[in-house]
């Protein structure tokens, strides 16, 4: 969120304003969410016994693996800015750089599992899809686009994090005025929050 | 740059420090970015304005010589993306929410100025892309604007586009809705309570919450319309085990609320025209603030009475019927203390208020044609019929249209600093109610009669019906041009305007006519309600 303002006059400094804001724009991302929430519910009342094969044929472990991973970064983001609070700048860094790697760690594991589905021909329009029931068409269908949705969601906060890290060495982000990354850290835990619901919802649908 | 009397310049010789086009473009004044959003605006809504004029004429049969029926399936889908999504969703809160939202609270700008700007262009990208889908791909889509599943991911035409054009237009639409909560709840001055606010910052505020809540829905729709027609998901392909009728629920739990984010703003508008002209305090401020609160959340419990035909349970229908006949309730209690304000009011006839009186008149039909439409027997009957189209034009341009010419009249002398020839503009509005009912209510009447919307031919029996419409949207034209018209002449050539022409009392007309860069030379106190007549309205 922007923390900055157009005019000199408009100097004026609200952390709970841009708090605000950023809360109100996670509203958005979770409402966004839910109407593919809504979607899942629905075909899984159509086709419980079709979401369970589904789920069956996903690899639990690496999902249980990749929740670790996105739990960990958030414990590195939330270090991150207890460092930068604490003032020790370096440990602030260390951690937020931490993040993003566990981020970029999450989706190469994914890009594995996705990939592992695409050699068994598990993806939308292809032949073998076709024979299979209508229910895990549907499965398959919402699974690549929840998971989908939930990664580009986890790049977008690579970014952002990333855009951070260079504030954050530039002093732009430092002790005093630490609400831009905190902002941030907001972000990364919803991203983090959403991909829980997923896991049950999915890998252990079986 | 200090004028002579001493005046700080205003917003519009003052740029912050920045020049030439980067004045506008790389603005972040509220007020600027209120006046593009209001030039982008109506322009789109000219363009519509001249679709619906073609299709007038082509159900003046002689003109299908000229006109498809694929071509038609196209105008009628555009007309209704462009007008909607470009010009009555935006149209209120984007520019007289951004010009007098902070003004009218007492700040110097809006909370986030930069991302007020991004806003625009996020606008502007979506406006262009939608502009773009029409002349790429497969052609014009031809869905209807409610792009409904399993035609929209079936058809040729250039949906794909269209619909990430939307996508990206509510982007706009949420960061602004953002953006005016954080602003009401930090920026306030001193003093200025939530119950001394203004009702038109009421009614922003509970625009701005359906705009956070309403708008992922349709954009999370909108992707997997793209989903399905790039890679074929199979959601809502029944082929695929999918659900059409899903598709139709998500696009109205966001499309149904979409309409209260347009008809709110204009009835915040018209909470401060009337009692600006009548001189005397609103009547029944706090009923008028919560109905809004209410419309806003009841109207987003409502969606399902659009599908009434679509195969829902009898059980779901009845709940969705009598929770639309609900929002019938707040809405009366807005028309009833309006008119209650005039009640006794020294009334000081200006064309604002002659069009917020016509805004009331056509709103009333609008609404209780909604009240109509409500109720699950007549819907059957009327469902899909020109009476849903006549109702909804009643409704969005009777209603939101009329609401943004009346909020036009009555800030105009504020926001360019000159004013309009009164003569004018009254001349506009003869054409534009007897073109605007001769269109509409013909679009009533013929629904009732079972003419069917968005067909390209009719039976003999409704021509006559058409004929009288047609004629209508000819005088309809001819009002907007001449009321566009006057206003346009005015911007350059009007007088210089005082700097509170109606004797308002709400912040806005305590500053210059145009304001100030940074609205305020200084923070005001405030220390009374927003209607406060000091001389008991003999004023």
């Amino acid at each position: 969120m922007s923390s900055g303002h157009g005019h000199a006059a408009h100097a004026h400094r609200d952390d709970l304003g841009d708090k605000l804001g950023m809360w109100l724009f996670l509203v958005t991302e979770i409402v966004l969410f839910g109407g593919l929430f809504i979607a899942y519910s629905y075909m899984r009342s159509l086709y419980p016994a079709d979401f369970h094969h589904g789920g069956a044929e996903l690899n639990a472990t690496l999902g249980v693996i990749n929740t670790v991973v996105l739990l960990t970064s958030s414990l590195t983001m939330v270090l991150s800015l207890a460092a930068l609070q604490l003032g020790d700048l370096v440990k602030a860094k260390a951690f937020l750089l931490g993040t993003i790697l566990l981020g970029g760690c999450f989706l190469v594991i994914k890009s594995f599992e996705w990939g592992a589905k695409f050699q068994h021909h598990l993806y939308p329009g292809s032949a073998h899809m076709a024979t299979l029931p209508h229910g895990q068409q549907v499965f398959f269908g919402l699974y690549f686009t929840m998971t989908g949705l939930h990664g580009v969601h986890v790049l977008v906060g690579m970014s952002v994090l990333g855009w951070m890290y260079t504030h954050l060495a530039k002093g732009k982000i430092n002790q005093d005025r630490f609400v831009v990354l905190e902002n941030g850290g907001l972000y990364w835990h919803l991203v983090d929050v959403i991909w829980i619901f997923l896991l049950p919802l999915f890998y252990l649908a079986a | 740059m200090i004028v002579a009397e001493g005046r700080q310049p205003s917003y519009l010789e003052d740029a912050g420090g920045k020049t030439g086009l980067m004045a506008w473009l790389g603005t972040t004044d509220h007020k600027r970015i209120g006046l593009m959003y209001l030039y982008a605006m109506v322009a789109f809504f000219f363009v519509g304005v001249g679709i619906g004029l073609v299709m007038r004429l082509v159900q003046l049969t002689t003109f299908q010589k000229l006109i498809s029926a694929q071509t038609y399936n196209a105008l009628f889908t555009v007309h209704g993306v462009i007008m909607i999504f470009l010009f009555v969703i935006p149209g209120l809160p984007a520019v007289f929410g951004n010009f007098f939202l902070p003004i009218l609270v007492g700040a110097k700008d809006v909370f986030f100025p930069r991302l007020n700007l991004a806003s625009w262009y996020f606008f502007m990208a979506g406006a262009i892309l939608a502009v773009l889908s029409l002349f790429t791909g497969g052609g014009a889509p031809d869905t209807g604007w409610s792009f409904y599943a399993p035609f929209s991911i079936k058809t040729g035409t250039n949906v794909t586009l269209a619909v990430f054009a939307a996508f990206v237009l509510g982007f706009s639409s949420m960061l602004t809705g953002i953006n005016f909560i954080t602003t009401i709840h930090r920026m306030r001055a001193p003093g200025m309570t939530w119950f001394r606010m203004p009702l038109f910052c009421w009614a922003a505020y509970a625009t701005s919450w359906i705009q956070i809540l309403a708008t992922p829905i349709v954009a999370i729709t909108l992707v997997l319309v793209m989903l399905e027609r790039l890679v074929g998901i199979g959601i809502f392909d029944p082929a695929k085990g999918g659900d059409p009728v899903l598709y139709q629920h998500l696009f109205w739990i966001y499309s149904h609320p979409a309409v209260y984010i347009m008809i709110l703003p204009a009835m915040g508008a018209i909470s401060e025209i009337l009692p600006t002209y009548a001189k005397r305090p609103i009547f029944g401020y706090k009923a008028i603030a919560f109905s809004s609160l209410s419309i806003a959340g009841v109207g987003s419990l409502v969606w399902a009475h659009h599908m009434f035909t679509s195969g829902m349970s009898e059980f779901a229908n009845m709940i969705f019927s009598l929770l639309t006949m609900l929002v019938a309730i707040p809405s009366a209690i807005k028309v009833f203390n309006w008119v209650s304000t005039l009640y006794k009011g020294s009334i000081d006839v200006q064309p604002a208020l002659v069009y917020a009186l016509t805004f009331i008149f056509l709103f009333c039909i609008g609404g209780l044609t909604g009240v109509m439409n409500g109720a699950l027997a007549i819907d059957v009957h009327i469902h899909d019929t020109y009476f849903i189209v006549g109702h909804f034009h009643y409704v969005m341009f009777g209603g939101t249209g009329f609401a943004f010419f009346a909020a036009l009249l009555h800030w105009f002398p504020k926001m360019f600093g000159r004013m309009y020839s009164r003569k004018a503009v009254y001349a506009a509005w003869g054409p534009l109610f007897v073109g605007f009912n001769m269109l509409y209510f013909s679009m009533l009447v013929l629904g009732m009669m079972g003419m069917p919307r968005r067909y390209y031919l009719h039976l003999p029996q409704y021509h006559f019906g058409h004929q009288v419409a047609t004629v209508g949207s000819w005088l309809l034209a001819l009002g907007l041009l001449m009321f566009f018209g006057a206003l346009l002449w005015a911007i350059f050539k009007g007088e210089k305007a005082e700097d509170n022409p109606w004797g308002g009392v709400t912040l806005e007309w305590q500053v210059p006519s145009p304001p100030p860069l940074e609205n305020f030379e200084e923070i005001p106190t405030i220390e009374h309600g927003p209607y406060h007549f000091p001389q008991g309205g003999k004023a």
